[in-house]
């Protein structure tokens, strides 16, 4: 192995560091981390670097894509974006881009530590940008939930009515379960048996007669239970008509083609927190390591690549927050 | 700024205490400024979101973004001591991705609409000229897609 790096050639790129080569052999019994086909610790550093940088090149390239179906969407259709943007919410995307950047702080204070060789204060960085993580994500889960209940989606549910979609989502879950028989099952001899279990209970073979109910008004056949506790059991408790109309659908300003904002919506901001798992997850495998002890002056790279990682999802948020939730 | 050097190798025997073997540190007080920054920006950039100044907004919030990208990248990233060939990769796949959209944008822009309100215009011209105050074909997008 290390004949190898003692070639000319090897000595040739290392001579800007003042090397003897015979010093090569040195080093690697000196650094036990440095691998056999580096010369020098700075070597392999660089190398890390560039391999993360061309990582990061693809990154760039994989949103950026994202970014020319934004704006040919945007410039075919302004009135739609500037119309749309108002149903997100500015305060938590607001909040959001706080907690990344201060994630990305924190973690830029963890290669700092790192290079320092200060072990208590890097796990606590890395444990912070962790916790700015967790924080986005859960943010990230209230502003989807409440788009979803509402129907603030992509492709043609977003003009269905939600409430009445719900109750289509039931009625279809419940008709998947064995579902009894208006006209052949008795009523039941036991008053306590209410709800879904009496009703999974029911033979599978029962399922066909409910076929025809299902063909008049939703969940008809569902709703018409053995007995009437099992019925109020499953009533949705909506107050709401089934068909009302929910906000966007009522407002007579909803431009055309409406839902193709939220379609780049989540498809950019999903694509985001899908990086923003992965992030969680090399997080986590470097505060086992540096739990450990396997970083310090002489080698933090995981670290660093780690948090140029965690930093180009920072950027991307950075244009996402204006581009979606700024839009005047 | 506390550091001496510029050159990203200038230390990589530089052991005494202060510095890593390879790589830059850079000062907490250089990492705190960049991101005080950035959370001023980002407040701008909400304000200015609620102030009209017509087809600007836009402009001025991608101008904020690219500002704040620009010291995530400098100081977070650690570009600035960073071998050149490592900025050239990022700039150049970020032009790149610039060229791509201008170029989408600027194609898709040409396109004449193919969806109406209305008639096609051929269709249109038949209709007046043989069934005048006929019923004029709506959008079905507009109802539902």
């Amino acid at each position: 192995m290390t004949q190898i790096t003692a070639q000319p050639q090897a000595s040739g790129h290392a001579s800007g560091h003042g090397h003897a080569d015979d010093h090569h052999s040195g080093e690697h019994a000196k650094y036990a981390f440095l691998a056999h086909h580096f010369d020098t610790p700075a070597q392999q550093f660089d190398s890390a670097k560039l391999g993360m940088w061309l990582f990061l090149a693809t990154e760039v390239l994989f949103f950026g894509a994202l970014f020319v179906a934004y704006a040919v969407l945007r410039s075919r259709f302004p009135e739609v974006f500037s119309y749309a943007s108002h149903y997100l919410d500015t305060v938590m995307g607001g909040v959001n881009t706080c907690v990344l950047i201060v994630s990305s702080l924190t973690m830029a204070l963890a290669v700092y530590f790192a290079q320092r060789g200060k072990k208590f204060a890097l796990v606590l960085c890395l444990w912070l940008t962790m916790g700015g993580a967790v924080g986005f994500l859960v943010i990230k889960y209230f502003e989807y939930t409440h788009k979803i209940h509402e129907n603030l989606v992509w492709g043609p549910s977003f003009y269905v009515p939600p409430h009445n979609h719900e109750g289509e989502l039931e009625a279809s879950v419940l008709s998947k379960a064995p579902a009894p028989a208006v006209n052949s099952v008795p009523a039941p001899t036991d008053p306590s048996a209410t709800g879904l279990v009496s009703l999974a209970a029911r033979p599978p073979a029962d399922a066909s007669a409910i076929k025809p109910a299902q063909s008049g008004p939703k969940g008809l056949g569902v709703w018409s239970a053995p007995t009437a506790a099992a019925a109020v059991a499953m009533e949705p408790q909506d107050p709401i008509p089934a068909e009302a109309p929910s906000d966007h659908l009522a407002d007579p300003k909803l431009p055309p083609n409406t839902h193709l904002f939220f379609a780049i919506y989540y498809a950019m901001t999903g694509l985001h927190g899908i990086h923003v798992v992965v992030g969680m997850i090399v997080i986590g495998m470097l505060i086992f390591r540096a739990t450990r002890g396997d970083f310090g002056p002489n080698y933090y790279t995981p670290v660093d690549l780690v948090g140029l990682y965690w930093h180009i999802v920072d950027l991307v948020w950075i244009f996402l927050f204006p581009l979606f939730y700024l839009i005047h | 700024m506390a550091h001496s050097h510029t050159s990203a190798h200038g230390n990589a025997h530089a052991h005494a205490g202060d510095h890593p073997l390879v790589g830059h540190l850079v000062p907490v007080s250089t990492l705190v400024f960049t991101a005080c920054t950035l959370l001023v920006l980002t407040i701008i950039t909400v304000v200015v979101r609620y102030i009209d100044i017509g087809e600007f907004n836009v402009w001025v919030a991608i101008g904020i973004a690219v500002v704040k990208a620009a010291l995530v990248a400098t100081f977070f990233m650690h570009l600035r001591w960073d071998r050149p060939f490592n900025v050239l990769l990022f700039a150049g796949c970020t032009l790149f991705v610039i060229l791509m959209m201008a170029f989408c944008v600027l194609d898709t822009g040409q396109y004449r609409a193919t969806q109406y309100t209305g008639n096609p215009p051929v269709a249109q011209q038949t209709l007046d000229a043989n069934a005048p105050g006929a019923p004029i074909a709506q959008r079905k997008e507009e109802i539902n897609p």
